[in-house]
């Protein structure tokens, strides 16, 4: 019966903890469009939301409308759905390997999607091609994919979850490397975006984005949920995986796609966002005080959304009206959170 | 004759498909113990790994039931076969609960959410393995002899006919290690699963299994009930023993004996005699010792760690013969511990010889220090 009112209060507080995620991540949407160099009032928000943008009432003036609406929404929907890409990628790696230090962007995942991204613009616009969005996404996959493929690669010849981070950092370099080299030389007007895109930031989002963005999130994100079972007992170690009817090799096949096609999403649109994937699932774990892939991969999700809806509304308006790369900020955040887990794990090996 | 309850046929396991082990041909009843036991590296944890289906068999087959287990869909197997296995676990904020409840896997559903019903055979499982009192206790936080208790009723979680276990006692200490056996042949007794574990504990294993299949450096080598494997010496061949002695009677070990000449002849029996020949094996002092019958207490020690020793067979009696050659080894030692000073009808004599002792002006001190 004790056993019965603990997982009743376990309940409760989860509902809490998710609640409040919830609430955080729609006052942050609110400031994120509310906050900015042109100043639009409350009323002017609800009325442009409430309506629809191309039929956005009498009060909101057109340039308050297009700011709204062409700008802050499409940024805020992209900090919305990217973030919690990360924060589910993230926790996706550091369940495959078992590492709380993993993430698209030390793994170099990141940035080898966009050296991949970096080089079919420079070539395409080279030629007078534009890129589409779902362009974007494959060439990001492709680079993902590559990335992930050599860390799994030195996973099986390094030991140790620290030497396996530093191979990933290494290959960030490489890629990071040879990106700068491609934007640094291309001399196209066009490619001149890529510099701020090769530092990762939310600017630019187009409707058109988001959506193609939201739809490739959802399905990632459903087939993760779907995945839940057993990722809970993968979790506990591989050996015990199997020995409950897992099947070990289309699980990891499906980590293995499942969290480099949502980092390259996050790639192709925002460039490379640090620190966000390392750090959201330790957060999560501290509010809910469970690991539990059910709570987990929703609360990694909106978790992930919350960090960056917030890191990006200081990356704008801080030092306004210069840009900020949502890096700077995510870093300032998310690295403290890494050095704590680091230092957490230390104390309670003894 | 029905079909054991488990069988292999033919097996050969390895890794990537080199065979460290071929040919396993075993069977294990319900309500059986199997052991494998063996030196470090002959491969019995390659051997419960491809049963569990964790490694690729490479030839042969698992017979579970009469049907092969290859043709079990994952679900199946996981409904009648649970593993405790060396493993590194890891866990995060996760309570003993919560481990052990992985173990319903095979019976939830789709999102692995657990009904009142299989909350309730976690709670008997716990029970059942003396961890129910570690169940809000953090994972991470119990020693080595808790966590493998609540290892075991995770594995009883998946309601298991057979149960394979790796080493399952290596780094509990005596208390945890008997404990563990103990609570492992109770749930055998109860449920009528079949165990087959690795053990290096050979005096447990000696105890506890109905079959012994012994895996040397080159292969399975005998497979039988302890009582045929655990004698005339061969687990000091199984193992490679060359220094030291492995006691299979009573599983003592002994550590590798002084050579040379004997400088000190111990008169025992009865078990008087043991803790002397240790101090003296740790002086590094070679030493003679008698006469003692071959059942006495002191008579395996005395084997493996005397030069030698006066002895004859139980039932028989003392005579000169065994007499003399006592004398003569007193006689070739310059000191003699003198371990007991009284003696029974059936040994006189032992007596002659203590009095030959007292006569002969060697330095004489007490068995005790």
């Amino acid at each position: 019966m004790r056993k019965q009112r603990q997982e009743n209060n376990k309940i409760t507080s989860d509902i809490i903890g998710f609640t409040l995620l919830a609430a955080a991540v729609i006052i942050l949407l609110v400031c994120n469009l509310g906050i900015g160099s042109v100043r639009t009032p409350i009323r002017d928000i609800l009325g442009s939301m409430g309506r629809g943008g191309a039929y956005a009432g009498a009060q909101a003036s057109d340039t308050v409308r297009t700011i709204l609406w062409r700008i802050r929404m499409p940024r805020a929907m992209a900090a919305l759905i990217l973030g919690g890409a990360l924060g589910l990628a993230g926790y996706l790696l550091q369940t495959f390997f078992h590492n709380p230090i993993a993430g698209p962007f030390v793994l170099g995942i990141s940035s080898g999607a966009k050296l991949t991204v970096a080089l079919v613009m420079v070539f395409l616009l080279g030629s007078g091609i534009r890129v589409s969005s779902w362009g974007m996404i494959a060439a990001a996959s492709a680079g993902a994919f590559l990335a992930m493929g050599f860390v799994l690669v030195m996973s099986r010849r390094v030991s140790g979850m620290a030497m396996l981070i530093v191979s990933g950092v290494m290959i960030g370099y490489i890629c990071s490397a040879v990106t700068d080299l491609v934007v640094t030389f291309a001399q196209d007007a066009d490619i001149v975006n890529l510099h701020d895109w090769s530092k990762g930031s939310f600017s630019g989002i187009t409707w058109e984005n988001v959506a193609v963005m939201a739809a490739v999130v959802a399905v990632s994100s459903a087939a993760v949920l779907l995945l839940a079972k057993p990722i809970g007992a993968y979790q506990t170690g591989e050996s015990y995986a199997v020995s409950v009817g897992v099947d070990l090799r289309r699980l990891r096949m499906a980590l293995v796609l499942l969290s480099s096609m949502l980092a390259a999403c996050i790639t192709a649109f925002a460039g490379p966002v640090s620190f966000v994937g390392i750090a959201v699932p330790h957060l999560v774990k501290k509010i809910f005080r469970t690991s539990k892939p059910l709570v987990m991969i929703p609360g990694c999700f909106l978790g992930g959304s919350v960090f960056c809806l917030f890191c990006d509304l200081l990356a704008r308006t801080l030092f306004a009206p210069t840009e900020l790369s949502i890096s700077t900020v995510t870093a300032v955040f998310g690295a403290p959170v890494v050095l704590a887990v680091i230092r957490n794990r230390k104390r309670e090996r003894g | 004759m029905e079909p054991c309850f488990f069988q292999t046929r033919q097996l050969a396991a390895g890794y990537h498909n080199e065979p460290v082990l071929r040919d396993i041909t075993v069977d294990v009843d319900r309500g059986e113990i199997l052991t494998l036991i063996g030196p470090n590296g002959a491969g019995k944890s390659t051997l419960l790994k491809s049963i569990a289906g964790q490694l690729p068999l490479i030839s042969g087959s698992v017979w579970l039931d009469g049907r092969k287990t290859s043709d079990m869909s994952r679900q199946e197997l996981s409904r009648r076969m649970a593993v405790v296995f060396t493993d590194k676990t890891y866990t995060e904020l996760m309570t003993c609960g919560d481990v052990a409840a992985g173990g319903r896997y095979p019976y939830t559903g789709r999102f692995g959410v657990l009904s009142k019903q299989d909350w309730e055979i976690v709670r008997g499982a716990m029970e059942k393995t003396r961890a129910a009192d570690l169940w809000d206790r953090d994972f991470n936080r119990i020693s080595d002899g808790q966590r493998q208790r609540v290892l075991l009723a995770r594995a009883l979680c998946q309601q298991p006919e057979i149960l394979l276990l790796d080493e399952p006692v290596s780094y509990l200490d005596i208390r945890y290690k008997l404990e563990f056996l103990s609570t492992l042949q109770r749930l055998v007794k109860e449920t009528r699963m079949s165990v087959i574990m690795s053990l290096h504990e050979l005096d447990m294993a000696q105890r506890i299994s109905d079959k012994v299949l012994c895996i040397g450096n080159g292969g399975m080598e005998r497979f039988g009930p302890p009582e045929e494997i655990f004698r005339d010496g061969y687990i000091g061949r199984l193992f490679g023993v060359e220094s030291g002695s492995y006691d299979e009677g009573n599983g003592t070990t002994e550590l590798e004996a002084a050579q040379g000449a004997p400088q000190v002849f111990v008169l025992a029996g009865g078990g008087s005699g043991r803790d002397t020949y240790r101090r003296l094996q740790r002086n590094g002092t070679a030493f003679a010792t008698g006469i003692l019958y071959t059942h006495d207490l002191d008579y395996p020690p005395a084997k493996a760690l005397a030069c030698e020793v006066v002895s004859l067979p139980g039932g028989e009696s003392m005579g000169e013969a065994q007499l003399k050659a006592a004398k003569k080894l007193v006689d070739a030692c310059g000191e003699v511990i003198v371990c007991r000073e009284t003696f029974g009808p059936w040994e006189q004599m032992n007596r002659e010889l203590w009095e030959y002792i007292l006569k002969s002006g060697k330095r004489i001190s007490g068995g005790k220090k």
